[in-house]
């Protein structure tokens, strides 16, 4: 189950409307091993396309480095479908390479830039195999159990 | 002559789940020759067809690979190598 917390959600529905026609792409980074989603990292869609998206190369260098340097990683990998359902397609499952990642699809077939709902669906990619998973939308995330 | 490698997440069941690991190598060919003889199916991962696969991002000094020649790009002793699978999709 993916669980985010309302800001983050409309976050990237917003980018996602904005890139419209375009494909939208980027990650949520938290704390390793927390499965929290913290910190949305919007990245530019190199490939520029409504049927394509890629992590510029050097973006995607800089991006790691700095999860790296605070102890992160890619708790959510999103990015958007304009024509097609919020469904991986099978470059989407042939390229998936955080296998701990929540693949986050959102679709913007029926509203593009406009107002309106998208369809937010989220799945695990391991191995070539697709599970979706429970998306709960929570007001903040809960706090941080102190040990 | 020692190189270290970072190795991202999805390539760890090659190198018994280290993040890091020392190769040796005048250029990144050779680099991954060596890698290979200690993490047998690593190169299958890089190379395909005699060339770097597409999909995947391969720097030196955190210049990507493919603006300094490649599989031919020259290395050094103390050189940081960080391979990362593209982030990458489409409908």
């Amino acid at each position: 189950m993916l669980t985010i917390d309302q800001a983050t959600y409309d976050a990237i529905i917003a980018h996602a409307k904005r890139d419209h026609p375009d494909e939208a792409c980027g990650i949520v980074a938290g704390p390793e091993g927390s499965d929290r989603p913290e910190r949305l990292v919007e990245m530019v869609n190199a490939a520029g396309s409504p049927t394509f998206y890629e992590f510029d190369s050097t973006e995607l260098l800089a991006l790691y480095k700095q999860m790296w340097a605070n102890d992160e990683e890619p708790v959510v990998v999103y990015h958007s479908h304009t024509a097609t359902e919020a469904y991986p397609s099978r470059t989407d499952i042939g390229l998936a390479s955080e296998p701990g990642a929540h693949y986050v699809l959102v679709s913007t077939r029926e509203h593009g830039n406009n107002e309106g709902p998208v369809e937010f669906r989220s799945y695990r990619i391991v191995d070539g195999e697709v599970t979706e998973e429970e998306v709960t939308v929570v007001p903040e995330l809960a706090p941080v159990e102190s040990s | 002559m020692a190189i270290e490698v970072k190795i991202p997440t999805i390539l760890r069941t090659y190198t018994a789940d280290a993040k890091v690991v020392t190769g040796e190598g005048a250029s990144l060919s050779a680099l991954i020759d060596d890698l290979e003889a200690s993490y047998p199916g690593l190169k299958d991962r890089l190379i395909d067809d005699g060339d770097l696969r597409r999909f995947v991002n391969v720097y030196v000094n955190d210049e990507d690979v493919r603006f300094i020649g490649g599989l031919e790009a020259e290395l050094s002793d103390g050189d940081e190598v960080v391979v990362l699978p593209a982030v990458a999709g489409g409908c």
